[in-house]
């Protein structure tokens, strides 16, 4: 029978239903982080509970870490508390920690792909709602709350239940300095922020075919916000070539029996899916949201929507959105003066993101009274940035360098902006106070970002670098 | 987990759609230790002012829905981050059921999880529902019953409501979670052994440098 890439997934990994219906997935690799992991430690102490696979869980500090240069727990005192129990947890718990002196400490997401720890077809969950970003090397990821979490360290499973299936096909070609950021923020756009609920998604197309793992990371990054819990990309040679000689990968004929397996990892071509939906990118521009959730997105070139164009039943939201962002309806996005400009993120972080951005900053500097931070998503991404002289890069023209972390994404280290702020970020979630309180968030990708920066406006990256801007 | 079969309350009417859990319950922002105040916590921002006194015009600062344990709200309920907090600084309210058009799917999961109720309520039933709790403003409380799965109340006739078997029968008897998978154990120490043969790569999680 033709199946969806999704359930040979799913199929593999079920170990059996529970009384209540629910299907029990079996998790290949867990990853925790310090916000969430000590209630779950306290929880299975209480309960007189083991950490049923500690050899496949592995713990890093993301979200409180400081970012100054010279950090330690303290740098950030309101992460201390956090740091420390989660060093007690893993040790008495014996699970592999990527502390916050580690060489490779980073943020989860960033982290588990990039040493190899997930890996195409395996399943994956994290204690924090982005945990999909992996499908972007074809592993299916769920995002978990606490009690979740607790129960995947008790048992190595989750009890799910199964999910509807979406394919997302994304077409046509990206002009230049276009990304999956763009391509994200627009799908969110015509979907909603709940568009993707109940569903696994799997991004297909030709676009997805031919950008980088890093970009499709960004793109399986954004599923939540559409309401998609899992969403990934079926691996192919572009993917194998990614992971191999990743630390935590296979070697040897190992590595040779696994790509035997992944390459069967797709989806049949008479599988159905429950909802299909089709984006044409050739004629996309760089976009930005103008409001407070993920989906109110325009292009660079266009203007805060007026209510009339607005669905009915989204006006509500819409007008309080003008009122938080400062923004009248008919506003042209493009030159809007900026205070603050963040790189960074599980969504943003890696290599080519900040490749790209010096590209643009290269020679450039950030506009008079712009606050301009960069954040590698992982300390092992800092280390490459900087041995590429990026960071002298970002340094030169202004922009704060910093190690790795969460940081503004949600502000958990300390890092927020002022109120009244408004900040051009390459983050997730432009959610009211989330930056800082009354902080004005504009999500867009790491060019639009970096252009911003030098303009001290909203800008747009082709006219920048034409001369035009 | 405390188990669930009725639940009699003023319902407080929050009628937003997509209220997200940074609104719910804002990351810590200053906070300096692991205890955290889930009462204070809940709702935090949208109850100040911008001189950090309460603002009065918050639904859940007005004095009939001051003890509230009913919240009546929108679409998408819950979007965003995974936190449970989210759900927990409900329960420090006393809040135990949420009646929404829909919810986002960790967050209704974790409701589940801790005994709070996810009522999801077809449009008509919902514009009804919502219509009666702004008219009674606070003055009579409202039942939710997860036995005979019905609201009652003043100013009209009951609603009933579906919720899937498996979740209330959980939510019913106060089912502890892991406790029902670990009665799996034989099964996922069996799926260990046969995912072991069949993608071995799974099963190890080792660091070739070492
Ligand atoms: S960068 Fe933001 S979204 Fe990503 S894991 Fe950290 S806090 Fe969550």
């Amino acid at each position: 029978m033709s199946r969806t890439l999704f359930d040979k997934i799913w199929d593999f990994h079920l170990v059996g239903r529970r009384a209540d219906g629910r299907d029990l997935i079996y998790i290949d690799r867990h990853v925790l982080h310090e916000l969430h992991a000590h209630h779950s430690f306290a929880q299975l102490e209480k309960q007189n509970r083991r950490v049923h696979r500690s050899d496949l869980t592995f713990a890093v500090q993301d979200h409180t870490v400081a970012t100054k240069p010279g950090r330690n727990d303290d740098t950030n005192p309101s992460g201390t508390a956090f740091l420390k129990a989660m060093r007690e947890g893993t040790r008495k718990n014996d699970i592999r920690l990527f502390d916050i002196d580690d060489p490779e400490q980073g943020i989860s997401h960033v982290v588990a792909p990039e040493l190899g720890i997930v890996l195409p077809g395996a399943t994956h969950a994290v204690p924090d709602s982005h945990a999909a970003t992996v499908g972007g090397v074809g592993a299916l990821a769920f995002g978990c709350g606490t009690s979740e979490l607790t129960h995947i360290l008790a048992t190595q499973v989750m009890a799910l239940k199964r999910p509807k299936r979406l394919r997302a096909r994304l077409e046509g070609r990206l002009d230049a300095h276009i990304s999956a950021k763009d391509v994200a923020l627009r799908l969110i756009a015509e979907l909603g922020v709940a568009g993707g609920r109940g569903f696994a998604v799997e991004y297909a197309g030709s676009v997805v075919r031919a950008i980088s793992i890093e970009q499709r990371m960004t793109l399986c990054n954004l599923n939540i916000e559409m309401g998609g819990r899992s969403g990934f990309v079926a691996p192919d040679d572009a993917t194998f070539g990614w992971l191999k000689g990743r630390p935590y990968a296979p070697r040897g004929a190992m590595w040779d029996r696994a790509l035997d397996y992944w390459r069967t990892l797709r989806t049949d071509d008479e599988a159905v899916f429950d909802r299909e939906v089709a984006l044409d990118c050739s004629t996309l521009e760089p976009q930005i949201t103008w409001g407070t959730d993920p989906s109110q997105v325009v292009g660079i070139s266009g203007r805060v929507p007026e209510l009339t164009a607005i669905d009915p039943a989204r006006r509500a939201a819409a007008e309080s959105a003008f009122g938080y962002m400062g923004l009248a309806p008919g506003t042209p996005l493009a030159g809007l003066p900026v205070d603050r400009v963040f790189i960074g993120s599980c969504t943003n972080s890696r290599l080519p993101d900040l490749e790209v951005a010096a590209a643009i900053v290269r020679g450039r500097r950030v506009a008079e009274g712009v606050v301009a931070m960069v954040v590698p998503g992982s300390s092992t991404v800092k280390r490459e940035a900087e041995a590429a002289g990026l960071d002298r890069v970002f340094r030169d023209a202004g922009f704060f360098w910093g190690e790795s972390g969460c940081s503004m994404c949600a502000g958990g280290n300390g890092d927020r902006g002022q109120p009244g702020e408004r900040c051009v970020s390459t983050t997730n979630r432009n959610f009211e106070n989330r930056q800082g309180a009354k902080v004005r968030t504009h999500l867009a990708s790491p060019a639009t970002a970096a252009a911003s920066a030098i303009a001290g406006r909203i800008a747009d990256v082709r006219r920048l670098l034409s001369g035009a801007a | 987990m405390e188990s669930f079969t009725n639940h009699i309350a003023i319902a407080a009417p929050l009628l937003q759609d997509d209220i997200n859990t940074d609104q719910i319950a804002p990351i810590l922002h200053g906070s300096r230790s692991l205890k955290e105040d889930y009462k204070a916590m809940l709702f935090m921002r949208a109850r100040q002012c911008d001189d950090g006194g309460e603002d009065p015009n918050f639904v859940l600062n007005k004095p009939q829905f001051r003890s509230a344990g009913i919240l009546v709200t929108g679409q998408n309920f819950g979007a965003g981050s995974s936190r449970e907090s989210a759900v927990w600084c409900m329960l420090a309210n006393n809040i135990r059921v949420i009646v929404a058009r829909s919810f986002a799917d960790i967050y209704r999961e974790n409701c589940l999880q801790n005994g709070l109720l996810p009522v999801v309520l077809g449009a008509q039933d919902a514009d009804a529902f919502t219509a009666r709790v702004v008219a009674v403003d606070g003055h009579a409380p409202f039942t939710v019953d997860l036995v005979s799965q019905r609201i009652t109340g003043p100013g009209g006739p009951d609603i009933s409501f579906e919720i899937a078997a498996a979740d209330r029968m959980r939510l019913l008897e106060g089912l502890d979670d892991i406790g029902l998978t670990l009665k799996h154990m034989d099964e996922i120490v069996g799926w260990e052994q046969r995912a072991g043969a069949a993608q071995p790569w799974l099963q190890r999680a080792q660091d070739s440098r070492r």
